[in-house]
């Protein structure tokens, strides 16, 4: 079947994909957007996050045809081509928050809603948010570091909302 | 290198970047901003136009003979290229990492539950799939091999490996009956009656560790593409390219230098990455059918497809005078190496030259072994037999402890080794051993503040509201743990590293190319700290790890910044002394207090002499160097007696836990860490290293555990093998102490591994503190803590 | 495999009568699973995401059910019930809070929690807790069935749906008094229960002379299940002692008791996650538990009320 949706703000069209197929799988393999990770293919796991519609999901779990005509963002729209990183992404960097970086887009995603939701976020509300986020180098302590520095950062320089 | 379109392949090509931070900084990841954007490309992300998809078929059985494989049905599926058995390999049949016991497909019979009996390759992963259930085996099954009793009674229950092929195996040398090997170490006395008969106290216990599994979070996988000249080119994630090569190119019947292996991005390794896992596959279906294959693991077919953590019986006896000082130590350890070799011969090695823990024990007898049987191979996870000692011996100590009446610090302390120290193997701990101050480093941290119950997020359970209050008890547990640094036992376990220097738009930039696997460690970042403060530059490129230079050796085994890091400095060194003599040849310099800062050639005495630029001009010095560490030996077969081990290193902890003593659960409420890093290259990625190293351990002390029933895996899957999330994971302060070792480059000490040895006991401990439960097995399940059962 | 996408909820029934065997997909947190892990292939899957009513709700007196009742539309993600609903269906608020992870709890719902019928489905013990007169709104070309609760569960993960049948809704009465959910994991997030329970007091009202107790038992049976004998033993102690008007200590003995019955009416077995003894045992802490909770909660109502 085709599938027409919006990603990340452009619209895009994939062909021939398996009825079967997750949402996942189609950016990744059809799309050109590798960035969202599979890791688990059961939403255990939190690598595979992305937006629909504004609200975070496990994409592996989103059927393909399920999208169409609907709204995604994936950490390849994180970044602005004209002023960079997004600060959720800077912060992660600078906090020494990456290690193999595979946990990283989803974190990623699931971070910026944390912080466009709740902008300083206490310690007890940043694990819940991230409570379906794996990572299995860092033992979350820098993941935190970089939460609250890029809450910090949001809330010392206020700016435009994010996209 | 012929030119692939593959797409994703930012990070397969140099990245270059300037930063004013030497050794001993934290400038930031070379690759942090790809890995932010999404775009660093992990080996399942790589992409080739007219790739296939490969898959393997894996038998359901842990034990049986192959009686007929009928692929017919299955290759004449449509979008179906190639279907492959044993017969279909070119080469030889085997590999192995230590010992070559292991069929890339299996040829007659099954021995663990998961094993490969044939590969398809097929245009689309749901084809492939299909393919594979058209693939019609018969197996006649046999009872599994799989508890002690029976492997260490093969005339009865059966061999693994029948001796007549066992004989066969290269290296097979220690393997008897379903014994894969084993090593004694005896010291002083031994361990008699007359021995034990200069002991007040005596404790004796019988401990368990469950088999982990490494979760790496990035599944095994990789894209083989033919070569023009009848070669292979392998993207892979990995830890060691060269020993893959060296066991993919046999099989193919192809010599090395046609395998040319470029490292892919590793999404985690931790062990499970050492031996390979789909290398092979991928490279046959690539040769079959003319095209490039990729091949990713499910996370399902990741918990078969990998080796796993060596589960452990061991038996424990210490005596004791009645103030305190260990007398004796007796220990039997069985770890279970599953269907394959893998890394048993060397984790045995750890295993038993560290089973005594970093204390001071004038007699001591240990006997490790580990086992062939039916159950899933286990090998290389982070830790490597010394996580499961360590365990023991800790829990031993908390034991004494309470027997004694004393203090389970105190006690520690007082038995510590420092530097001078004589390990139970003969050899000495020459370089700084801080063991009783790491203890009390932990010790001295102020405790957090007692629970106030106004967030169920900070209790046992959190959001699944099983406390509000009720039955929480607070316990406090500490331990440390020794770690051995590199390979051991003889092995040469150099690295190479290839360093450039020229001028590039008129600045000086150093180029660095080694093989090691970066698999999330930071070694990219270091090696380009080591080049700027070498060569004094600031513009550092680290290139691709590939084939085309030496061998690095493992990520693994704590090593690379010594190992790998030693070669980039030596490269460096050898660049800078052919910059110094340029110089002399052309300007005449005579001093012997060179150095080169910012850019420049500076005398101690004269000042700066001229601008690396200058002097360089259009040349480049391109020079490699090999890092061999100190020579070790073996140890002797019955006294465990030889200089083995490269380098030791420590890690203390204390555990904090909350446990809700009516349901059995617990929370962590903090996991301090101090340890001795020697010298921290890149004080930010220390610390991270020992928080995830710290992690695992909690994974292991309360949820993570393969379970296996008649040799059969009984939850392959994250729903029900548990890794901590973040909510599961405490705040951890960390402690780094800096006391150099005199015979390491910059003086520093291994990380990795140490925090993963102290955390899983200090966490046990804890809980016994809260619980007042005896508790020998890890993981601890809320079973064991209520009395029901497991 | 055919991907439908209806538009309407009339398509949607139309498409599942003229082909039962066709999967409905919702959240696709279960049926996503079983397709990527290769455990199922049905002919076609029946995607309702565009189906807006799905995903509302209502609240309202409906015939057949007594006092405020809170129409749940099928695929009202549990995310949204935790956020809009935590007063009306308090019980149900907190068991979608242990559902999975934030993402998915984005995108699961109560009727896929019905759908699939596994007995670890955390929504199933809040809805039994909630009353006897908990309805599912099953409906097809044929019309609409209103199915107890009770009668909902047939088997292990089988339920009474017939082949050609849609979950339009369920019918939830607003909590008149504390209702509360516990669930067991092996660690503290992303868990499937090892065993949960839901527990809710109905106090005497308008509609109801007699106050009475819900229960719901969740992994410890081939089906979720109430815990009929605890029940009754409760709402007898509760009525002869006249507590529900006067509030009062419940007593250690009356707990204890209920937490035993609570077990009972258990049939856990060993399996993967848990051992059965496990289950018993952490059944009986978490009844007390959760029936003190409640019983405090709502003598401090009294209270304030008085």
């Amino acid at each position: 079947m085709r599938v027409t949706f919006r990603a990340n703000g452009r619209q895009v069209e994939a062909d021939d994909v398996w009825e079967g197929e997750s949402l996942l799988f189609m950016l990744r393999e059809r799309l050109g957007l590798p960035g969202s990770k599979n890791a688990c293919e059961q939403g255990e796991c939190g690598s595979c996050t992305v937006y629909l519609d504004g609200a975070t999901v496990c994409s592996c779990l989103v059927a393909a045809g399920q999208v169409q005509g609907r709204e995604v963002r994936t950490v390849e729209g994180m970044a602005d081509p004209d002023t960079g990183l997004d600060p959720v992404q800077q912060a992660f960097v600078d906090a020494g928050a990456v290690q193999c970086g595979f946990c990283t887009p989803g974190l990623l995603i699931q971070t910026h809603a944390l912080l466009d939701r709740d902008p300083q976020p206490g310690d007890n509300d940043i694990r819940e948010a991230l409570s379906g986020n794996l990572c299995r180098c860092t033992g979350y302590e820098k993941i935190m570091d970089a939460v609250r520095l890029a809450s910090a950062r949001r809330c010392a320089t206020p700016s435009e909302a994010t996209p | 290198m012929t030119t692939h379109t593959i797409r994703g392949e930012k990070n397969l090509q140099s990245i270059t970047t300037a930063h004013p931070d030497g050794i001993g900084g934290s400038p930031l990841r070379p690759d942090g901003t790809l890995k932010v954007k999404g775009e660093f490309a992990y080996s399942s992300d790589l992409w080739h136009e007219d790739m296939l998809w490969g898959m393997a078929l894996r038998a359901p059985h842990a034990r049986a003979r192959i009686l007929s494989v009928d692929i017919s049905e299955a290759v004449a599926q449509p979008g179906v290229y190639a279907v492959l058995t044993h017969e279909d390999i070119p080469g030889s049949k085997l590999y192995g990492l230590e010992v070559v016991d292991q069929p890339a497909l299996a040829i007659d019979q099954i021995r663990y539950h998961g094993e490969a009996v044939a590969i398809v390759a097929a245009d689309h992963p749901e084809t492939a799939r299909r393919a594979l259930a058209k693939i019609k085996v018969e197996y006649e099954v046999l009872p599994p091999i799989v508890t002690e009793e029976q492997c260490l009674d093969p005339e009865t229950h059966g061999y693994v490996h029948e001796p007549h092929e066992a004989a066969k195996y290269t290296n097979g040398a220690h393997a008897s009956g379903n014994v894969v090997h084993s090593q004694k170490v005896v010291s002083g006395l031994g361990v008699n009656d007359e021995v034990r008969a200069l002991a007040d106290v005596v404790v004796v216990g019988e401990y368990e560790v469950g088999m982990q599994d490494q979760a790496f979070l990035g599944p095994e996988s990789g894209l083989a593409v033919p070569a023009e000249d009848g070669g292979i080119d392998l993207y892979i994630a990995t830890q060691w390219l060269h020993v893959d090569r060296q066991q993919i190119a046999p099989v193919l019947g192809l010599p090395e230098n046609k395998v040319r292996l470029t490292l892919a991005g590793v999404g985690g390794a931790f062990g499970g990455r050492e031996d390979l896992s789909m290398q092979i596959h991928a490279c046959l279906l690539a040769q079959r059918t003319g095209k490039p294959v990729k091949i990713v693991y499910s996370r399902e077919e990741s918990f078969f497809g990998h080796v796993h953590r060596h589960p452990a019986k061991m038996r424990y006896e210490h005596g004791a005078t009645r103030d305190g000082k260990l007398v004796y130590m007796d220990a039997r350890i069985v770890l279970d190496g599953g269907a394959y070799a893998s890394a048993s011969p060397a984790v045995v090695g750890n295993a038993s030259s560290l089973s005594v823990g970093p204390y001071e024990i004038p007699n001591v007898n240990v006997l490790a072994i580990a086992l062939y049987s039916n159950n899933p191979s286990c090998g290389a996870m982070r830790g490597f037999g010394a996580v499961q000692a360590c365990f023991a011996y800790e829990s031993q100590l908390d034991k004494l402890a309470v027997e004694l009446g004393m203090d389970p610090v105190e006690l520690r302390q007082l038995n510590a080794v420092s530097q001078g120290s004589i390990m139970p193997t003969g050899q000495e701990i020459d370089a700084p051993a801080p063991v009783a101050e790491l203890l009390q480093k932990v010790k001295d941290l102020p405790l957090p503040h007692p629970n106030d119950f106004q967030d169920v997020r900070g209790l046992p359970g959190a959001l699944s509201n099983t406390s509000h209050g009720e039955g929480i008890v607070r316990g406090v547990g500490y331990a440390v743990g020794i770690k051995n640094v590199g390979f051991s036992e003889g092995f040469d376990d150099y690295s190479t590293a290839r360093v450039r220097l020229e001028v590039i738009g008129g600045e000086p930039v150093a180029m660095v190319h080694t093989a090691m696997a970066e698999v999330g460690q930071g070694g990219v970042t270091v090696h380009g700290q080591i080049a700027r403060t070498e060569l004094g530059v600031e513009r550092v490129t680290i290139q691709p790890a590939n084939t085309e230079v030496g061998s690095a050796g493992s990520t693994s085994a704590s090593r690379q910044t010594y190992m790998t890091g030693g070669a980039v400095k030596l490269a460096a060194e050898a660049v800078r002394n052919a910059l110094f003599a340029l110089g002399r040849e052309r300007y005449g310099w005579t001093g012997n207090d060179l150095s080169l800062t910012g850019g420049k050639v500076v005398s101690a005495t004269n000042g700066v002499l001229v601008s690396i630029a200058d002097l360089l001009g259009d040349q480049a010095i391109d020079l490699t160097r090999e890092h061999h560490h100190r020579p070790t030996v073996a140890f002797d077969k019955e006294t465990g007696q030889g200089f083995g081990h490269v380098q030791y290193t420590f890690c203390a902890h204390r555990a904090v836990v909350d446990v809700d003593v009516e349901l059995g659960l617990v929370k962590v409420v903090e996991l301090a860490a101090a340890q001795d890093v020697g010298k921290a290259l890149n004080p930010l990625s220390v610390v991270g290293q020992i928080q995830g190293g710290s992690t695992q351990g909690l994974g292991l002390a309360v949820m993570e555990e393969i379970i296996t029933r008649d040799g059969k895996v009984r939850n392959p899957s994250f729903t029900d093998y548990l890794i901590p999330t973040i909510l599961d994971t405490p705040p951890q302060p960390v402690e780094i102490m800096e006391l150099a070792d005199p015979n390491a480059p910059y003086g520093l000490r291994g990380v990795g591994e140490a925090p993963t040895l102290s955390s899983t006991p200090a966490i046990v401990s804890a809980i016994r503190a809260a619980t007042g439960l005896a508790l020998n097995r890890v993981p601890v399940r809320p079973e064991h803590l209520t009395g029901t059962g497991g | 495999m055919e991907f439908l996408r209806p538009a309407t909820w009339d398509e949607a029934l139309a498409a599942k009568a003229a082909d039962p065997s066709a999967l409905p997909i919702s959240g696709g947190t279960d049926v996503m699973v079983e397709l990527n892990f290769d455990r199922h292939r049905p002919a076609a899957l029946l995607d309702l995401n565009r189906i807006g009513e799905l995903t509302t709700w209502e609240r309202g007196t409906f015939e057949g059910q007594r006092g405020e009742v809170i129409r749940l539309g099928a695929a009202v993600p549990y995310s949204r019930i935790t956020a809009e609903l935590s007063d009306a269906l308090p019980g149900l608020a907190i068991a979608g809070n242990t559902v999975g992870s934030p993402q998915i709890r984005n995108r699961g719902s109560v009727g896929g929690n019905l759908g699939g019928a596994s007995p670890a489905g955390d929504a199933h013990p809040a809805l039994l807790a909630a009353g006897r007169d908990v309805l599912v709104e099953a409906e097809s070309v044929r019309g609409t069935r209103l199915i107890p609760i009770d009668e909902f569960y047939v088997g292990v993960k089988r339920n009474s749906l017939a082949a050609d049948e849609l979950i339009r809704a369920v019918r939830i009465p607003v909590a008149d008094g504390p209702q509360t959910f516990s669930k067991i994991g092996t660690r503290n997030a992303m868990v499937i229960a090892v065993c949960a329970f839901g527990f809710a007091l109905h106090p005497p009202t308008e509609h109801r002379a007699l106050g009475t107790v819900g229960t719901g038992i969740g992994s410890a049976a081939p089906t979720p299940r109430r815990a009929p004998e605890a029940e009754l033993f409760l709402t007898e102690e509760l009525a002869e002692r006249g507590l529900w008007h006067r509030g009062g200590l419940l007593g250690p003995a009356v707990i204890q008791r209920f937490g035993e019955l609570a077990a009972a009416a258990a049939s856990p077995i060993d399996d993967v996650r848990g051992s059965a003894a496990y289950r018993r045992h952490a059944l009986a802490v978490m009844a007390r538990r959760t029936l003190t909770w409640s019983w405090n909660d709502y003598t401090q109502s009294l209270r304030s009320a008085a």
